[in-house]
Formats: structure tokens, C-alpha cells, sequence
């Protein structure tokens, strides 16, 4: 069982950090339903 | 024939109250929330002309000051005066003021769309005729102007778009349709700041040594607007119409897009239409933008900090053939992140930086400097988007540690090794890797440094057709002077050659006179 597992997630990712497909991919793993997932560009 | 960069040219326009007016936070704030502290307190945070002029990332961006000294002052930069570093031009350009810039926006404007008071106009006529770029042909274009009864008309009962000088009213741009919505005022205020700041770098292009606007035949323009009509929304193009306004008469041109990175996908077409020989001098140009003034405003007021972003950045880069000095553009091995690249960081920055070095044979510390997402710190460290282009650089340094081609121990000193401080403004497109062009050029010719990397990235995922971003790499190489090709004969054998048929001549002559004696 993974240690986001029954939470639910809100991803904000970043263009030139981390962006939101690679935040959800790696929070799935760990059991969390995604339900919002975006990627903010800053500049 | 391999494509050389023989120029390149940056400016500025300083627009505060185009902040106001036309900053999408700023309009959007107004109508969600127009009685806000930020839009109360907001006009106090602009800054001067002077103080633009001052700020060193401008002086740096105009190139009065090389990327390396502005690194070596501590930041944040606000404050950070360098005496004799407050010169409105630079060798790449100019810092232009508001009032001249609204100017060159009506000379630009073809259509009769933008109109300026007329005591505007004479008040300010002057100092913008003073300009040495501005020639006799764009001089012609200044109207007289208006009255200041026509000015609020068009602005109260026709829908037009205000200029502002100092909150005072003092032009419009009016809508080119009444209905539709990609002629609209604001779309043509838009188009139109974005064409006069192209404009404006190309003219500075066009007065750099060894530039002849006769030989230039092709444009290509990169930014982030879209002109067209209500039946072709982006059907172009904006490259032609400023090559028109700067009279290259001899040329045509298009259009490229690609978000941030549409200045290096432009860059590598530009080159690569040079190498191909379809053309033999190329312009890749880009103008500024108006929405993204203020952009990080809320939280600069937040903090007490000017409003940095007051800039309308432009740029213009020449392309041509291998002359044997200039830096060449290696079209052979380009980065670029694919469909099927996937968004994790490591793949991302592995598509741009070591998958073209790899195919070249080559190291990540094989190049000298790279320049990715060039946006000044001072504007996006206090808004928590972070410092980007360290960001980019700690990337690529730890991927050069996984594939063993640098040290743990060298980590931290990669990215002032192989780096540098951002500089530019956060205009989108113009902070993206293309800063940093005319400043390598300069530092190849120098013999500094032998081999550059340009990375552009852009966010495609903003226009809702894609989740994905995309992004493209090229790397510019100092030039090693023109190589004869194999099986050709060199001067120095043709030297010989001469030499022993002359030889042969003489030592047949003397033998058919001594026969003769």
C-alpha cells in the first residue's frame, strides 16, 4: 500500500521544474488519484 | 556551404503605463477585481525611464555589459548601479522611451489604425527623428496627429485601445473590423507593439558592419502573436511587413511559431534554408509583447520591488554564408524533444543537450556555454517561479555526472563554468536561449570560447491543443576558417607547381641553346 493511498491529489507542475505528467506519474505509484493535474509555465 | 551568424541586435522599449493598460494580470484584475490593493499600490511600483535604463540586465541585454560581469554583481540586482552602465544605446541596440515608441508604433501602422495628439506628437517628434536608425523612409511615416477630441472619441465611442503617456491620454489604436474579434483593437495594439519592436531590432541590424540590407532575401519572425482574420486567425505574416517597414526590398519571408521556442526552431530553419543555399542571407527576427507586462506584478508589489516587467524585448539575428570568421550554426546535430520524449526532467533535458552531443561525438563539458531559459532571476526568484536558468544548468550538470563526464565535486561550479546569470526580460519567446547570440558571436570572433549550445523551450500546453511542451537545441561553433575540399589542390602546391614548370621551362631553353651553340 502506498503512503498516498484513498488521498486525493491536486498537481501544479512547472515547465521548467518538474512538470505535472511527471508529478502524476510518480504520485499514481504511491496510491493517490489524481484529480487535477496541470503544468504552469512562469515566464 | 555551412551558415555563419554575421550579426545580431537587441532592444528594449521602456512602456510602464503600456503595464497598466495592457498586461493581461493587470486587465484581468481590473475585471475580476477593480478595487484591489495591487491595482491601488501598483502605480507606485513603476519605475522611471532612467531607472530602466540603469538596471543593469538591461544594460547587459543592449550588450553594454557582458553576461559574466553581471554575474560576478551580488543579487538581486535592483539597486545594483555600475558607474557609466546608464547608456540609453549599446552595441546590439537601444533602450527606446515610451513616448518615441508609441511613434514608431504609428510609423509602422499602414492601415491608419494608430493615432497619436498632435501636441504628443510635437512634443516628441523631435528626439525621435534624432534616432540614427531612424532613415528618411520611416521619417515620411510620422503623422502629424490628432486632436485630443478625436483621440477620446475613438477611445470612448469606438471601441479603440488607449495609449497612455505619464496617465495622460495621448493616442489609440483603433479595431481594423467592427466585428471581427481578430482585428479587434486589442488584437491590433498587440500586432502592432509586437512589429514596431521587431522593427526597431532590425533597423539596429541593419547599421552593424558587414550588414547590406540589399543581400538579405528572406525573414523569418518568431514571435508569439498571430495576425489574420476572423477566416485565417494566424495567417501571417508579420516577418514581411517589417522586412516592408525597414525597406528590405529584396526580400520575403514567414512566420514561425513554437511558443518560447519558436526563436531557436526559427534560428535552425534560418540556417539551415542558409546551408541549403535557397538563400544566402537570412534575418530571424522577433518582436515584443504587450500581455506579458507585469506578469509576476502581484507579487514584486508584495514585496516592495519595482515592477521589472516594463520592457518590451526585441531581437534580430543575421544569418549567412561561411565566411571563414563568423561562428557557424551546426545544423548537423540538433536536440529536439519528440512526442514520445515524455515530460520527466531527465528526459527531457537528455532530448536537448546529450542526445545531439552524443551524435557529434561529444561531451557534455565539450561546450563552452549554454544558454537555455535566459530570464532574469530578479524577476522570477521573488514570484517562486525560482532562478531558471540555474535550474536548467543543475539539470544538464547532473546529467554529465550519470553518464561519468563529471565529477560529483564539479556540481556546483558547472554553472558558472559552463553557464551564465539570466538577463533578459520575461517576454516569452525572448529570454529562450537567443540572448546569448550576439554575445557568443562577440566571444568567438575573441577566441574565448569555441563551442556554444542555444536551447529553446516552449509551453505548448497553453493553447489547449496538446498537453505537451516542446523544445529544440543547435550549437554554434567558432569558426576554423574555410577547409579545402578533399582532393583539391592547395596554394602552396599550385605555388609549387608553378615553381617547377617555370623550372622546367628555364633548364629546356638553356638546353636548346647550348644545342644551338
Amino acid at each position: 500500500m502506498g503512503f498516498l493511498e484513498g488521498k486525493k491529489i491536486i498537481i501544479i507542475g512547472d515547465r521548467d521544474g518538474v512538470p505535472g505528467p511527471a508529478i502524476e506519474e510518480c504520485v499514481k505509484t504511491a496510491g493517490a488519484e489524481v484529480v487535477y493535474s496541470s503544468t504552469e509555465c512562469f515566464v | 556551404m555551412n551558415c555563419v551568424i554575421k550579426g545580431a541586435s537587441y532592444i528594449l522599449a521602456h512602456t510602464p503605463d503600456m503595464v497598466l493598460e495592457n498586461g493581461t494580470t493587470q486587465t484581468t484584475e481590473k475585471i475580476v477585481n477593480p478595487n484591489s490593493d495591487y491595482l491601488k499600490e501598483l502605480p507606485s511600483h513603476l519605475r522611471s525611464y532612467e531607472d530602466a535604463v540603469k538596471y543593469l540586465p538591461n544594460q547587459t541585454y543592449i550588450g553594454n555589459m557582458h553576461p559574466d560581469e553581471l554575474g560576478a554583481i551580488p543579487q538581486p540586482w535592483t539597486d545594483a548601479r555600475v558607474e557609466g552602465l546608464d547608456k540609453r544605446t549599446g552595441k546590439y541596440g537601444e533602450i527606446m522611451p515610451q513616448e518615441e515608441f508609441y511613434i514608431l508604433m504609428q510609423a509602422c501602422d499602414v492601415f491608419e489604425l494608430v493615432r497619436l495628439d498632435k501636441d504628443f506628437v510635437a512634443a516628441h517628434k523631435e528626439a525621435f527623428l534624432a534616432n540614427p536608425v531612424i532613415d528618411e523612409s520611416i521619417a515620411a511615416r510620422v503623422h502629424e496627429g490628432v486632436d485630443a477630441s478625436e483621440v477620446e472619441h475613438f477611445v470612448n465611442d469606438e471601441h479603440a485601445e488607449p495609449l497612455y503617456h505619464n496617465h495622460k491620454l495621448v493616442g489609440y489604436v483603433k479595431r481594423a473590423h467592427d466585428v471581427d474579434v481578430n482585428l479587434s483593437a486589442h488584437v491590433m495594439l498587440e500586432n502592432m507593439v509586437s512589429k514596431a519592436s521587431a522593427v526597431l531590432s532590425l533597423l539596429h541590424l541593419l547599421r552593424q558592419e558587414g550588414v547590406n540590407k540589399e543581400e538579405i532575401t528572406y525573414v523569418i519572425d518568431c514571435c508569439e502573436e498571430a495576425c489574420g482574420d476572423m477566416n485565417q486567425r494566424g495567417g501571417g505574416n508579420f516577418a514581411k511587413s517589417i522586412a516592408e517597414i525597414a525597406g528590405l526590398q529584396n526580400a520575403t519571408g514567414c512566420d514561425v511559431r513554437g511558443f518560447c521556442a519558436g526563436p531557436t526552431h526559427a534560428f535552425i530553419n534560418a540556417a539551415s534554408i542558409v546551408k541549403a543555399n535557397t538563400h544566402k542571407h537570412v534575418v530571424v527576427l522577433a518582436g515584443g509583447c504587450t500581455a506579458k507586462l507585469g506578469m509576476n506584478g502581484k507579487d514584486h508589489v508584495k514585496k516592495g520591488l519595482p515592477i521589472y516587467e516594463d520592457m518590451i524585448g526585441g531581437f534580430a539575428i543575421l544569418l549567412g554564408q561561411d565566411d571563414g570568421i563568423n561562428p557557424v550554426v551546426d545544423t548537423e546535430h540538433t536536440g529536439r524533444h519528440t512526442v514520445g520524449t515524455g515530460s520527466a526532467p531527465q528526459n527531457v533535458t537528455s532530448s536537448l543537450v546529450t542526445a545531439p552531443l552524443e551524435a557529434a561525438g561529444l561531451k557534455v563539458t565539450d561546450v563552452d556555454k549554454y544558454s537555455a531559459e535566459m530570464q532574469n532571476p530578479d524577476i522570477t526568484k521573488p514570484a517562486g517561479a525560482g532562478d531558471v536558468p540555474l535550474a536548467n544548468y543543475k539539470m544538464i550538470a547532473a546529467l554529465a555526472v550519470k553518464k561519468g563526464e563529471l565529477e560529483k565535486s564539479q556540481l556546483a561550479t558547472f554553472p558558472t563554468e559552463h553557464g551564465m546569470v539570466g538577463w533578459a526580460p520575461t517576454q516569452g519567446h525572448i529570454p529562450s536561449g537567443v540572448p546569448y547570440i550576439g554575445v557568443c558571436r562577440d566571444d568567438m570572433l575573441a577566441g574565448k570560447i569555441k563551442r556554444a549550445m542555444i536551447i529553446g523551450k516552449g509551453s505548448l500546453f497553453l493553447g489547449r491543443m496538446t498537453n505537451l511542451f516542446d523544445g529544440v537545441s543547435v550549437m554554434i561553433n567558432a569558426n576554423e576558417g574555410i577547409k579545402e575540399e578533399a582532393g583539391a589542390v592547395s596554394q602552396e602546391e599550385i605555388k609549387s607547381l608553378i615553381g617547377k614548370a617555370m623550372k622546367d621551362f628555364a633548364a629546356s631553353l638553356l638546353a636548346a641553346s647550348e644545342d644551338a651553340e
